[in-house]
């Protein structure tokens, strides 16, 4: 058992309110990460057809799409500091028993995030005012420093799943390697995982604006090659996500095999075990034929671990085949623009093509959302993967739900307020010159 | 030596940011102080051209010091973070406020809406930095002592020391901003600027002046150990250094010549961080906590000090080149087109 560094476990009333709000500011900054992934990306796409084909249309449209983009990431800094702030306010003892063993990867993301912020601003403010070539490769900086960043911060999530890198003595932390707990194994399938989504879900929720669009009626040059873009990004990652995910759940199965029992709700150990399609439709040895590629495969039970130590199986459960069901539902949207575009070379142009991208960006983050609590949630009830609680963690201190309540409120307002001037963004008069 | 490398890395960022990030908080307190819609029109279009490409740059220096923190003396971050919850929350909150504001207000369609969001922004600017201040104070007069939420959690940051540091960070950030602002109108050849920014600068320099002055004496009757350090060796020092880069300030300002003011009000301020972390040094918390024993093992401080190295490297000439556009006026700034 661990001690912690600040005198162990206290009194907390709100733990779950505390888990909430934390959840809740993720659930802000998330999505906005995706743009940070994936936006800078797409506009350099658009700028290099500025430069190579000399059409003042692409160059009006990277402009544009540019200032979204800083918006974005304006905002995504300010959310992202309520995180680092969050895991101090809400889990000293966390920070203060094991900030020495992941902590560098922080260290480093913070640098990629200066980084970021640096070329971003030189980026953004620095249309016409540099030479093209010099404001091309300003771009760079940005989508590497967004790799980096992710990378570094998916380690720290990785590590909590499978903390590595320390060794526990008499209570105490000793023996911290903190090159090994910054790449531990779960490292590189959550990276390629999130990284996937956020393209995916950036991609999505650009294109659906244009398809809504294209819907209303404005039919024009901006949407469709706005809506080609975006889809080309997305629709590619959408399909690949679904082995990536082949891969996580694997890589679950094996090292943390209580969380892929609530994926399914798995009651006891089985071998052969079946996998539930939708209530009472079960399809036999599925699971393990998904889990260890192997239909005979021993599937360990929630039965396995006493009572206190598994995860809530409802929402583990439902989050998992929510994220799984859109997920494929995504891919076969973007496996459709393919098959489209490399047969007629345009894009279909079915109207329910167009309803189904508006659904699929709302509906991205939704998997997104449900992919974080299924590994989140399903981490519970460890901060620490079989090391430390979350009731471990918890702050002593007092008035989290009044912290929860008026974060809520002012987020809400965020929200509402930057809705509406993206919107008023997307409407003004667009000058392809 | 290790801990102690940490300690001046984590000062080094805390150091830019009460400048730099000072200097954005500021830039705020001006917007909010212009006065009416018409008559500050021309200063907050001037806060706005000089924040917009340099204020998330100059805001990631609080990330790097947090981040610093929890890696390099973890067991001080999580027993500042639960004892000073309430400020520190706050902050957080003015935070998003302030940079949520900032982002969107270029987009607002109406004076109404532009006001609201205005009104947020340059309001959070202010109450930031001084609960900010309260941390640093209530640090300073030991009320932070080593646990989960062990100290008190209004007590400790409410005694004379650290609403002063509030107050004191609020008029820093005041100063550094009007000396910043006068220099870019200066550059620019806006002289009704420069006048308006003259007086401004001098103002808030005489009262950072006299609040530096005044936290002296706090310090002397509320933390009277920290004082002794103060007022010999390195910490004296500092004070000195600080006063005479301050007074410089002034009389740099008085006759318009804000560029180097810049710089001597950068010194002015970093001075007064390096001061308080001289004359508390050896203590991360004082009375109990020293820098030695907060630190994290020599491993993590390795790898923390090397990744901080390289990061460096490759960051600082990114700054300096991203201040050299700003600087020189070669980010646009174009007015958005109001629908």
């Amino acid at each position: 058992m661990i001690d912690g560094a600040l005198g162990g476990p206290v009194e907390q009333e709100y733990l779950l309110q505390a888990r909430q709000m934390q959840a809740m500011s993720f659930m802000v900054h998330i999505p906005l990460v995706c743009f940070g992934i994936a936006f800078p990306a797409m506009v350099l796409y658009l700028e290099g057809l500025w430069l190579r084909t000399r059409d003042p249309f692409y160059k009006a449209l990277a402009k544009r799409w540019s200032k979204a983009m800083l918006i974005l990431f304006a905002i995504g800094v300010v959310t992202g500091t309520i995180l680092s702030f969050e895991m101090g306010l809400l889990w000293p003892e966390f920070m203060a028993t094991f900030g020495e063993v992941f902590g560098l990867a922080f260290g480093i993301e913070g640098f990629s995030f200066f980084l970021e912020a640096i070329f971003i601003a030189i980026y953004v403010y620095g249309w016409d005012r540099l030479p093209e070539r010099v404001h091309l490769m300003v771009g760079f900086p940005i989508v590497l420093a967004g790799i980096t960043g992710s990378l570094m911060v998916i380690s720290v999530n990785g590590w909590m799943n499978n903390p590595t890198g320390f060794r526990i003595e008499g209570g105490e932390v000793v023996d911290v390697k903190p090159l090994t707990a910054l790449f531990n194994d779960n490292l590189w399938h959550e990276l390629v995982h999130m990284y996937l989504a956020g393209i995916i879900v950036a991609g999505f929720l650009v294109a659906g604006v244009y398809a809504y669009g294209w819907l209303r009626g404005r039919r024009d040059r901006r949407h469709r090659v706005g809506l080609v873009v975006a889809l080309s990004f997305a629709g590619l990652a959408a399909p690949a996500q679904l082995l990536v995910g082949d891969w996580a759940a694997r890589t679950v199965a094996e090292r943390q095999p209580v969380k892929l029992a609530a994926f399914e709700g798995l009651e006891e150990t089985t071998k052969g075990a079946g996998f539930e399609l939708a209530a009472g439709v079960e399809i036999p040895r599925l699971l393990s034929l998904l889990a260890f590629h192997d239909p005979n495969a021993v599937v360990q039970g929630l039965d396995s671990v006493p009572e206190d130590d598994r995860p809530p199986v409802g929402i583990v459960k439902l989050s998992f085949r929510a994220m799984v069901a859109i997920g494929t539902g995504l891919a076969a949207l973007g496996a459709w623009f393919a098959w489209a575009w490399w047969r007629r070379g345009r894009l279909p142009s079915s109207l329910w093509f167009h309803r189904a991208l508006v659904a699929a960006g709302p509906l991205s983050v939704v998997a997104l959302i449900a992919g974080w609590v299924t590994t989140e949630v399903g981490r519970q009830p460890w901060v620490v993967y079989e090391v430390m609680r979350t009731e471990e963690a918890v702050t002593g201190a007092d008035g989290i739900p009044i912290g929860f309540a008026a974060l809520g409120l002012v987020y809400a307002g965020l929200a509402a307020v930057a809705y509406v001037m993206l919107r008023r963004l997307g409407r003004q008069p667009f000058h392809a010159a | 030596m290790l801990p102690e490398l940490a300690a001046a890395l984590t000062l080094v960022g805390l150091t830019f940011y009460v400048v730099l990030g000072g200097a954005d908080f500021g830039a705020g307190f001006w917007d909010l102080t212009a006065g009416g819609a018409e008559r500050g029109a021309a200063v907050r279009a001037w806060v706005k051209r000089g924040m917009s490409p340099v204020w998330e740059a100059n805001h990631v220096w609080l990330i790097f010091v947090l981040v610093v923190l929890w890696t390099a003396f973890p067991e001080a971050f999580g027993s500042i973070t639960s004892t000073l919850s309430i400020p520190l929350f706050l902050a957080s909150l003015g935070i998003v406020l302030r940079g949520g504001a900032f982002a969107l207000k270029g987009q607002a369609g109406t004076i109404a809406e532009a006001r609201a969001l205005g009104a947020t922004f340059a309001l959070s600017s202010v109450l930031t930095p001084f609960f900010l201040g309260t941390v640093a104070g209530a640090i300073a007069a030991g009320e932070v002592p080593v646990g989960n939420a062990e100290g008190d959690a209004w007590g400790s940051w409410t005694g004379a020391l650290p609403l002063l540091v509030g107050a004191l960070a609020v008029a820093t950030g005041a100063h550094v901003a009007a000396v910043f602002l006068g220099a870019d109108a200066r550059r620019a050849g806006r002289q009704e600027l420069v006048q308006a920014f003259r007086a401004r600068a001098l103002g808030s320099g005489v009262v950072a002046g006299a609040l530096a002055l005044a936290g002296l004496a706090v310090v002397n009757s509320d933390a009277p150990d920290l004082y002794d350090d103060l007022v010999a060796g390195a910490g004296l020092a500092c004070v000195i250094a600080s006063a005479l880069a301050g007074v410089a300030t002034l009389v740099l300002e008085w006759r318009e010549r804000f560029e180097l003011a810049r710089y001597t009000v950068a010194v002015a301020v970093g001075a007064i961080v390096a001061g308080w972390a001289l004359a508390q040094e050896p203590y991360l918390l004082p009375p109990g906590l020293t820098v030695e024993e907060a630190a994290a093992p020599d491993a993590t401080l390795a790898a923390l000090l090397i990744a901080a190295a390289v990061g460096m490297a490759i960051l600082v000439p990114a700054l300096v080149w991203l201040f050299r556009l700003a600087l020189s006026g070669r980010l646009a700034y174009e007015e958005e087109p109001r629908p």
